[in-house]
C-alpha cells in the first residue's frame, strides 16, 4: 500500500481499498421516440485517494454518470438499474432527504460552469455559510469566521474575496469559490465534471493545481470528467474511455497514453495534435451511434478499422486484458 | 498594392465613459497592424487567451465594428466606405466561420439554405441542377456525403457536420481569404481533426489564405506557418510557428506554452509560481508592459515604457525589453516577419477522409 506520492507523478496505489464502488449502472432518458440509453450498465471502483478520470466525446454518457452518482438525474431521466456504494452506503436506497445530506458531506460536484452557479446578488461568504449551515454545521459566528479563512486559505484565495460579490472575482477566482464550497464538509469523493473547460489554459493549471492540492490534503478521491487527453494525462491515476454509454477500456494512464489498447482509444489518443510533431490530423471517420437504437454487437464496430464478424453478433465485456488494464474488444 | 486586406494601427477600446462621467476604457487591441497578402496564401494563426482582442481582429477584419482609431483597409480602400461593387467584391473575397456552429443556422431553415443564399446572391449557378451540383461538389469537398446532409435540418446534424457545412458555406465563394474564429473549439476531439484537415486542403488545393483565430496553441502549431501571439491587445510574438512554439521568447509565450498539459504522463506538467492575477483588467492609462506584473523577468524598464517589437530572428520578433539590444521593428512592420512560404504537401493529403 505505498504511496509513491508525487504530486503529479503517477502513484502506484494497487491495494488501495474503493470508495465508490458502481456496478452495473444503468441511465436511460425517456422520450417520445423511446429510451435513450445514455448509460449502458457501467462498473467501476475508484479507489481511495484515486485520481480516476472519465473521458468521452459528447453524448457518451460521462456527465449523466456525475449526475447519476449524486442522484441529480431528473424526467425524463431515470436509474434504471444499478449500485453505487460510496464509503459503505449504497447511495441507491437512500430515502431523498438522507441523500440530500450526502451531497456535499461524502460526494462533491465541482460543475463545468460552476461559476456561474454561484448566487450574483449574495456574498461569497454567505455562500459558503449557507453550505454550511445547510448541512447543520453549527459555528459561533467567531468560529465561522475562522472556518471560512481557513477555507478560502486553502484554494489559495484571500480573505477579502468572502466579503465580495461573484462578479468583482475573475473566472478563476469564481471556480476556486466553488472548490472551496465543494470541499468545506471534507467529503470523500469529489467530482469534477470538466472543470477547467472554460478558463484559460494558464488559469486552467492554477484551478487544476489547487483542486489537486485540496483532494490531497482532504484525503479525497477525485473524479474527474473531460475531454482533454492532456489534462488527464497530467492529473489522472486511472482514466476510463467511454463510448456510447459505456466503457471500452479502464487503464492506468500511464500504460494506456502509452499503448493504447482499444481501437477507439488508439484512434482517438492518435487524433490528438501534440507540440512535438506535426503531421497529418486524422479523425475518427463516422459518427457515434444513435443511443435511441444501438447497433447489435460492439457499438464502436460501425467506425472500427479492426472489425469482424464476430462484433457484430456479440457485444464485447469489459475484461481485464493486462494486468489492471481493462478493455472490451474482441481483440483481447 | 498587394495587400488583401490591411489593418493599419488599429486601437479598439470599448467603454470609457465621455460624456457623463471620464472613465477609462477597456483597451481590447492597442495598436495593431497585420497585412492579409493573397499571395502566395498562407496560414496564419493569432493566438491569446479570452481578453487578448483575437475576436477584435476579426470583427474588424470583417467589419463587423470599427475602430476607435486606425483603419481596416481591403484593396486599399477604407472598410467601412466600400462602394456597393467594392462590397460585393469584398464579401466575395473574404469569408468567416464563427465558433459556434449551433447559433450560425436558422432552425427553421434546411442546411441547403445556407448553401443556397451565397450561390443565388453571387449568381454562381444559372440552372437549378447546376446550383445542386455545386453544393454536392462543396460538401464533398469537405468530406461530407451530400446525401446525408443536403433535406436536414440543423437539429439532425451533429455539431462536426454543421460547421463542416460552413466550411463548405466558405468554400462555395471561393474566397481569397477565410478567417475562421475558433472554428474547433466547440467541436469533440475526434472530430476536430477531420475539421483542421479539411481547413488545410481547401488552403492547400484552391490558394485560400487563412486567418486562424484560436486559443489552442497545439491546432494552431498543426495547421499554420505564422503566427502571432497577443497579450491584451497587444502582439507579445510572431513570426514562423517553428520557431515560435519550439523556442519561445517572450516570457509570456513560454508560460502559455509550460500550462498547456502534455498528453504524455511522463512528461510532467511544470510549475512555477505564478506572480499577479491573469485577469486583472487593463485600462488606457496603464503604462509599460502589460505582461509586467506576471513576468518572472522583469526589469525597471518594463513598468515604465512598453516594448516595442524586436527582431530576434531572421522570421520572428518579440515585444520584450529582453532582446532590446535587437532591432527594433517598427508597429506596421510585423509583416516583415511573418514568412510567406508555402506549406508542404503533406503525406497522403488530398484526400479528406468522411
Amino acid at each position: 500500500m505505498a504511496l509513491t506520492q508525487s504530486k503529479w507523478g503517477m502513484a502506484e496505489r494497487t491495494l488501495e481499498p474503493a470508495i465508490l464502488e458502481v456496478r452495473d449502472l444503468t441511465v436511460h432518458y425517456h422520450t417520445s421516440r423511446g429510451a435513450v440509453q445514455a448509460v449502458n450498465a457501467v462498473s467501476f471502483d475508484i479507489r481511495e485517494h484515486e485520481r480516476f478520470g472519465l473521458v468521452g466525446e459528447s453524448g457518451s454518457g460521462k456527465s449523466t454518470i456525475a449526475l447519476a452518482l449524486l442522484r441529480l438525474i431528473r424526467p425524463p431521466g431515470r436509474i434504471e438499474n444499478g449500485r453505487v456504494v460510496l464509503d459503505g452506503v449504497d447511495l441507491l436506497a437512500l430515502d431523498d432527504e438522507a441523500m440530500r445530506k450526502m451531497r456535499l458531506a461524502k460526494v462533491a460536484l465541482v460543475a463545468q460552469g460552476a461559476m456561474n452557479s454561484l448566487n450574483p446578488v449574495a456574498r461569497i461568504r454567505a455562500q459558503l455559510r449557507d453550505a454550511l449551515q445547510d448541512h447543520d454545521v453549527e459555528l459561533s459566528p467567531k468560529a465561522l469566521d475562522k472556518r471560512i479563512k481557513e477555507l478560502l486559505d486553502s484554494v489559495g484565495l484571500r480573505r477579502e474575496v468572502a466579503y465580495m460579490f461573484p462578479h468583482e472575482l475573475s473566472g478563476g477566482m469564481k471556480q476556486r469559490v466553488c472548490i472551496a464550497i465543494a470541499i468545506s464538509l471534507r467529503p470523500k469523493l469529489i467530482i469534477a465534471d470538466e472543470p477547467t473547460s472554460a478558463l484559460d489554459v494558464v488559469v486552467q493549471r492554477q484551478v487544476m493545481d489547487t483542486l489537486l492540492t485540496v483532494s490531497e490534503e482532504l484525503g479525497a478521491s477525485i473524479l474527474l470528467i473531460g475531454h482533454d487527453m492532456g489534462l488527464m494525462a497530467q492529473v489522472a491515476d486511472r482514466v476510463g474511455i467511454m463510448y456510447a454509454g459505456n466503457f471500452v477500456e479502464v487503464s492506468p494512464s500511464s500504460g494506456l497514453f502509452r499503448e493504447p489498447l482499444h481501437p477507439y482509444s488508439q484512434l482517438l489518443i492518435n487524433s490528438l495534435p501534440s507540440l512535438e510533431s506535426k503531421g497529418r490530423l486524422q479523425g475518427i471517420p463516422g459518427l457515434p451511434p444513435s443511443l435511441l437504437d444501438r447497433p447489435t454487437g460492439c457499438a464502436f464496430r460501425t467506425r472500427c478499422p479492426r472489425a469482424f464478424d464476430r462484433c457484430v453478433t456479440e457485444e464485447p465485456l469489459l475484461r481485464e486484458a493486462q494486468p489492471d488494464r481493462w478493455v472490451s474488444c474482441h481483440l483481447y | 498594392m498587394s495587400e488583401l486586406l490591411e489593418v493599419r494601427h488599429a486601437t479598439k477600446v470599448f467603454g470609457g465613459g465621455r460624456l457623463f462621467r471620464k472613465r477609462a476604457g477597456m483597451v481590447a487591441l492597442d495598436d495593431f497592424s497585420l497585412a492579409v497578402q493573397s499571395e502566395p496564401p498562407t496560414i496564419t494563426a493569432i493566438v491569446g487567451e479570452s481578453g487578448s482582442g483575437k475576436t477584435t481582429i476579426a470583427r474588424l477584419l470583417l467589419g463587423l465594428t470599427s475602430p476607435t482609431s486606425g483603419e481596416v483597409l481591403y484593396r486599399g480602400n477604407n472598410i467601412q466606405s466600400l462602394t456597393r461593387e467594392k462590397r460585393l467584391q469584398y464579401l466575395r473575397d473574404v469569408q468567416v466561420i464563427f465558433q459556434d456552429p449551433y447559433e450560425v443556422y436558422n432552425p427553421f431553415y434546411k442546411v441547403d439554405h445556407v448553401l443556397k443564399t451565397p450561390i443565388t446572391e453571387f449568381r454562381l449557378a444559372t440552372s437549378t441542377q447546376e446550383a445542386q451540383r455545386l453544393m454536392e461538389e462543396t460538401l464533398n469537398a469537405v468530406g461530407l456525403r451530400p446525401e446525408e446532409t443536403l433535406g436536414r435540418h440543423p437539429h439532425q446534424l451533429s455539431g462536426g457536420q454543421r460547421q463542416r457545412i460552413m466550411v463548405a458555406r466558405a468554400l462555395l465563394i471561393q474566397p481569397r481569404l477565410i478567417i475562421a474564429d475558433e472554428p474547433v473549439s466547440m467541436v469533440d476531439a475526434s472530430l476536430r481533426a477531420t475539421i483542421l484537415e479539411s481547413l488545410r486542403l481547401l488552403h492547400l488545393q484552391f490558394g485560400i489564405s487563412m486567418l486562424y483565430i484560436t486559443h489552442d496553441l497545439t491546432t494552431a502549431y498543426q495547421i499554420s506557418q505564422n503566427i502571432i501571439v497577443l497579450y491584451k491587445g497587444e502582439v507579445a510574438e510572431a513570426g514562423d510557428v517553428d520557431l515560435v512554439v519550439k523556442t519561445p521568447q517572450h516570457p509570456y509565450t513560454q508560460l502559455l506554452i509550460d500550462s498547456i498539459p502534455a498528453i504524455d504522463p511522463s512528461k510532467t506538467w511544470k510549475k512555477e509560481k505564478l506572480v499577479g492575477d491573469p485577469s486583472a483588467r487593463v485600462s488606457t492609462a496603464a503604462q509599460g508592459c502589460k505582461f509586467a506584473d506576471r513576468c518572472p523577468y522583469v526589469m525597471d524598464i518594463c513598468r515604465n515604457e512598453a516594448p516595442p517589437l524586436f527582431r530576434t530572428d531572421e522570421g520572428r520578433a518579440a515585444a520584450c525589453f529582453l532582446y532590446r539590444d535587437r532591432p527594433q521593428l517598427g508597429g506596421s512592420d510585423m509583416n516583415q516577419v511573418l514568412g510567406t512560404h508555402a506549406l508542404a504537401v503533406p503525406e497522403g493529403a488530398g484526400r479528406v477522409v468522411a
